[in-house]
C-alpha cells in the first residue's frame, strides 16, 4: 500500500516551482502525444507555442486574450486566499456585460465621452451584486457558494439569452440572436493602429497593481490572507468574518464584470450569446497556476491564453483537432494538483 | 527567504534550456510553394458532425480532388461565433491563402472585418448576405428538399403531430419552416407542427433533449434544422420516424431515417477554385439548389416508405429540377390571412431572402 503522509512544513520555493514544473511535465507529455500522433514533436510544439505569438498581431491576440483571464483571475484571488470558492466568474461577468452592455445598447446613437466610462462603472456594478448573491446566501443561511455561485452563472447566461433573443434584439438583425452594435462612443479605445488589444488591457494591469497594494499595504489585505490561512485566529483577532466574505465577492464579482465589460465593448462591439469561451472557469485554472499571486497570474494568464492560440495554429499548419488545447489545459491542472500534493505529502510505501 | 533563491534560479535554467533546445532543434515548416493557390476553410463544428460542417469538408475534398496540384487546402474547425473568428479568418489570411470560405451565418461581420484589411484576398461567406468587392456569398435552396420531405411527412404521419427542431429564427429556417409546412398540409390538411427553437446549430445533447420533448408531446417524425445527428437517434430510440440532415445519416438511425436533404456543396466549390486559378474569380451571390446538383435527397429509405410514395418523391425532385414545381407557388396566405403570393405566380428571391413570416395554418408563432 502507497499512504500519503503530510510533510509538516512546506518549502517557500517548491510552492513557486509546483507550477514551472506542472507546465513542464505538460509540454512533456504533450510532445509524447504529438510523437504518437505522428507528428515530429519538436517542430509541434513550436508551431503550438511560438507561431502564435510570432508576429505583433499575434502578441496583440494573446494579450486579448489573456486580459479577462487575468482581470477574472485576479479577482478570484480574493475569493481563494480567504477561503470562498466562487466559482460562479463566467456569471459574474456576464452580468458585466449585460449591465455594461446596456448602457451602450440604449446610447447607441449618441456620441459621448460618458458612454464608455458609464458602461465600465455599470459593468463592475452589474458583476458585483452578482457575486453578492452567493455572499448574501452564505452568511445569512450559510449556504455552499460553490453551489450556488455556479447555478447563478447559468442562471446569468439565460438572462442574456433572453436578453438578445427577446427585448435587446436588433431590429435590422433579421431575427438573429444578437444586439445592435454600439456607437464608437461604447468602444474601448484601440491601443495599437490594427491591432485588437484595447484600453481594458490598461485597466487590467492598474486593478492588478492595486490588487497588490491591496494584500501587502493594507490591514484589509492583511485581514483576508489570516482569515483564510487561519479561520480561528481571525476569530479571536475580532475580524468581522462577513464583511471579509462580502468584499471578497464584491470584488472578484466587480473585476469578472470589468472583464465582461471589456470583452463587448471592445473586441466584439455588440452582445450575442457567446461574448465568452468560458473565460470565467478558465480564469480558476489561471488564478491557481498563478499561485494566487499578482505576477504569478499575469505569467499564467499568458500561458493558458497561449493553449488558445496554440489550437488554431496547431490545426492550421499540422490539422490537429482543436481540442489539443484543452488536453495542454487539463494536463496543466492535473500537473499542477499533483506537484501540489507531492509538495505538501510525501509517499510512503508500507506492507 | 534568501535560502531559497538558489534552486529557483538553477531549475528555471535547466527548464529554459530545456526549452530551447527542444524548438532550436527543428526548422520551421512553412512550406513555400510558389504559383499553387492555398484555399482555406473556417468550420463552426468540426467534420466529424456528418452534418453541416461534414458536408463542407466533403466539399472540400471534392474540389482539392478535382484541381490536384494547383491548389491546396486547411480548415480551422470548432471556430465559436464571436471575436475569436476574426483571429481564425485572420490567420488564413496572415498565412497565406489566396481564397477562405467562412461556412457559417454568423461569421458574416467578423469575414467582412477581415476582408476589408486583406483586398487581394477573396472571401466567400456561406448564407450570408452582405457582400464587398472581395466577399462573394453563397447558398443552397434546401427549402426545395423540405418541399418533398414534407410531402412525405405529410403522407406517413398517424398522430398528424410533427415535431421540428429549429435552430435560430432567421430566414433560412423559417423559410424551411413553411416550405416543409405547405406541402405537408397539401397532403394531409390537419397536420400540425410544433416547433422547438435550439438557438444553436451545433449541440448533440440539446438537439437530443428537443427531439425527446417533441416526442413527448405527440410528434411521431421529428424534422431538424441543426446540424447533428442527435435528433434521428433519438427518434429511433423512441421509435419514431425522422429526416437526415445535411447529410445521408441513415447509418446511425438506420429504422427512422426516411431520407435527408444533402448539402452538395463540391461542384460549387470546385467552380470557384477554378475561377481563382484562372483569374477570373469576383464577388457574386450565388444560389442554387437541385437543379444544379446543389441540394440532393438521400437514398430513401425503402424498409419505412411505401414504392408509390417513393415514386411520387422522385417525381417531385423531377419537376422541381424541370421548374414545374416551385416550393413557393401561389396562392400562399401569411397568418393574417393576407395573401402574399398571388394564384399563379411564385414567391420571388426577395421575399425568400427576407422570409420572416409563418404561412396560413402554422398554429406558432414566429419569435419575435
Amino acid at each position: 500500500m502507497i499512504k500519503l503522509v503530510p510533510r509538516g512544513s512546506s518549502s517557500q520555493s517548491m510552492f513557486i516551482l509546483a507550477p514551472i514544473f506542472a507546465i513542464f511535465l505538460t509540454l512533456l507529455t504533450g510532445s509524447i502525444i504529438f510523437f504518437l500522433m505522428g507528428y515530429n514533436p519538436s517542430n509541434a510544439l513550436k508551431i503550438f507555442f511560438i507561431s502564435p505569438i510570432s508576429n505583433a498581431y499575434g502578441i496583440s491576440e494573446l494579450l486579448v486574450k489573456a486580459t479577462p483571464l487575468a482581470l477574472i483571475a485576479m479577482g478570484l484571488s480574493f475569493c481563494f486566499k480567504n477561503n470562498i470558492y466562487n466559482i460562479g466568474a463566467e456569471g459574474q461577468l456576464t452580468m458585466g456585460a449585460i449591465f455594461g452592455g446596456g448602457v451602450g445598447i440604449y446610447f447607441y446613437d449618441i456620441s459621448s465621452v460618458l458612454i464608455l466610462p458609464g458602461m465600465i462603472i455599470a459593468g463592475a456594478l452589474g458583476g458585483a451584486l452578482w457575486a453578492m448573491i452567493p455572499a448574501l446566501l452564505k452568511t445569512k443561511f450559510n449556504t455552499n457558494e460553490i453551489l450556488t455561485s455556479l447555478m447563478l452563472a447559468y442562471i446569468a447566461l439565460l438572462i442574456l439569452d433572453y436578453l438578445v433573443v427577446g427585448p435587446w434584439r436588433d431590429p435590422d438583425g433579421f431575427n438573429f440572436p444578437k444586439t445592435r452594435p454600439f456607437g464608437e462612443s461604447g468602444r474601448m479605445p484601440i491601443l495599437f493602429q490594427g491591432l485588437r488589444i484595447h484600453f481594458g488591457l490598461i485597466i487590467t494591469l492598474i486593478l492588478i497593481a492595486f490588487s497588490w497594494f491591496i494584500y501587502s499595504k493594507t490591514i484589509f489585505g492583511f485581514q483576508l490572507k489570516v482569515s483564510g490561512f487561519s479561520p480561528k485566529a481571525a476569530r479571536f483577532a475580532g475580524f468581522n468574518k462577513n464583511f471579509l466574505i462580502f468584499s471578497a465577492f464584491a470584488i472578484s464579482g466587480a473585476f469578472a464584470g470589468l472583464a465582461g465589460v471589456g470583452e463587448v465593448s471592445g473586441p466584439i462591439g455588440l452582445i450575442y450569446r457567446d461574448i465568452s469561451p468560458n473565460y470565467g472557469f478558465t480564469a480558476i485554472i489561471v488564478c491557481f497556476l498563478g499561485r494566487l499571486h499578482p505576477l504569478g497570474i499575469i505569467f499564467a494568464s499568458l500561458v493558458i491564453a497561449l493553449t488558445y492560440l496554440g489550437a488554431e495554429d496547431a490545426q492550421l499548419f499540422l490539422q490537429i483537432p482543436a481540442a489539443v488545447g484543452f488536453v495542454f489545459q487539463g494536463l496543466v491542472l492535473f500537473f499542477l494538483l499533483g506537484s501540489d500534493l507531492l509538495v505538501n505529502f510525501k509517499l510512503r510505501l508500507n506492507n | 527567504m534568501k535560502k531559497n533563491t538558489l534552486p529557483i534560479i538553477i531549475i528555471l535554467a535547466v527548464l529554459l534550456g530545456a526549452g530551447g533546445f527542444f524548438i532550436s532543434n527543428q526548422n520551421n515548416v512553412q512550406d513555400t510553394a510558389s504559383d499553387q493557390k492555398k484555399i482555406g476553410f473556417i468550420y463552426i463544428g468540426p467534420p466529424g458532425d456528418h452534418g453541416w460542417t461534414y458536408m463542407h469538408d466533403q466539399g472540400r475534398q471534392t474540389m482539392e480532388a478535382e484541381l490536384g496540384d494547383s491548389i491546396t487546402t486547411t480548415y480551422i474547425e470548432n471556430v465559436p461565433e464571436n471575436a475569436d473568428a476574426v483571429r481564425a479568418i485572420r490567420k488564413l489570411a496572415e498565412s497565406g491563402h489566396d481564397l477562405i470560405f467562412t461556412t457559417s451565418f454568423n461569421y458574416m461581420d467578423q469575414t467582412l472585418e477581415v476582408a476589408k484589411d486583406f483586398p487581394d484576398i477573396k472571401f466567400e461567406h456561406a448564407t450570408g448576405y452582405k457582400r464587398a468587392d472581395n466577399v462573394a456569398t453563397y447558398n443552397s435552396r434546401f427549402y426545395e428538399g423540405r418541399t418533398i420531405i414534407g410531402h412525405i411527412a405529410g403522407k406517413m404521419t398517424k398522430t398528424n403531430t410533427i415535431g421540428y427542431i429549429a435552430s435560430f429564427p432567421i430566414p433560412e429556417v423559417i423559410r424551411g419552416i413553411n416550405s416543409f409546412y405547405l406541402a405537408a398540409s397539401k397532403v394531409n390538411p390537419d397536420i400540425k407542427i410544433k416547433v422547438i427553437w435550439a438557438y444553436t446549430w451545433y449541440d448533440p445533447a440539446k438537439e437530443a433533449d428537443a427531439a425527446n420533448t417533441l416526442i413527448n408531446q405527440g410528434a411521431d417524425i421529428i424534422v431538424q434544422h441543426t446540424d447533428t445527428f442527435a435528433p434521428c437517434q433519438a427518434a429511433e430510440k423512441a421509435g419514431v420516424l425522422a429526416f437526415g440532415q445535411a447529410s445521408n445519416q441513415e447509418q446511425f438511425c438506420p429504422n427512422a431515417h426516411m431520407t435527408a436533404i444533402e448539402d452538395v456543396w463540391g461542384p460549387y466549390y470546385a467552380e470557384r477554385a477554378k475561377a481563382l486559378v484562372d483569374g477570373s474569380w469576383a464577388s457574386q451571390d450565388t444560389w442554387a439548389g437541385m437543379k444544379e446538383g446543389h441540394v440532393v435527397m438521400s437514398d430513401y429509405n425503402t424498409k419505412i416508405l411505401p414504392a408509390d410514395l417513393i415514386a411520387e418523391a422522385k417525381a417531385m425532385e423531377a419537376r422541381i429540377i424541370d421548374g414545374s414545381l416551385h416550393s413557393f407557388a401561389g396562392p400562399i396566405y401569411n397568418q393574417d390571412g393576407e395573401l402574399v403570393v398571388p394564384e399563379g405566380s411564385v414567391a420571388d428571391d426577395g421575399m425568400l431572402a427576407g422570409m420572416m413570416f409563418y404561412v396560413q395554418g402554422i398554429e406558432d408563432q414566429v419569435p419575435q
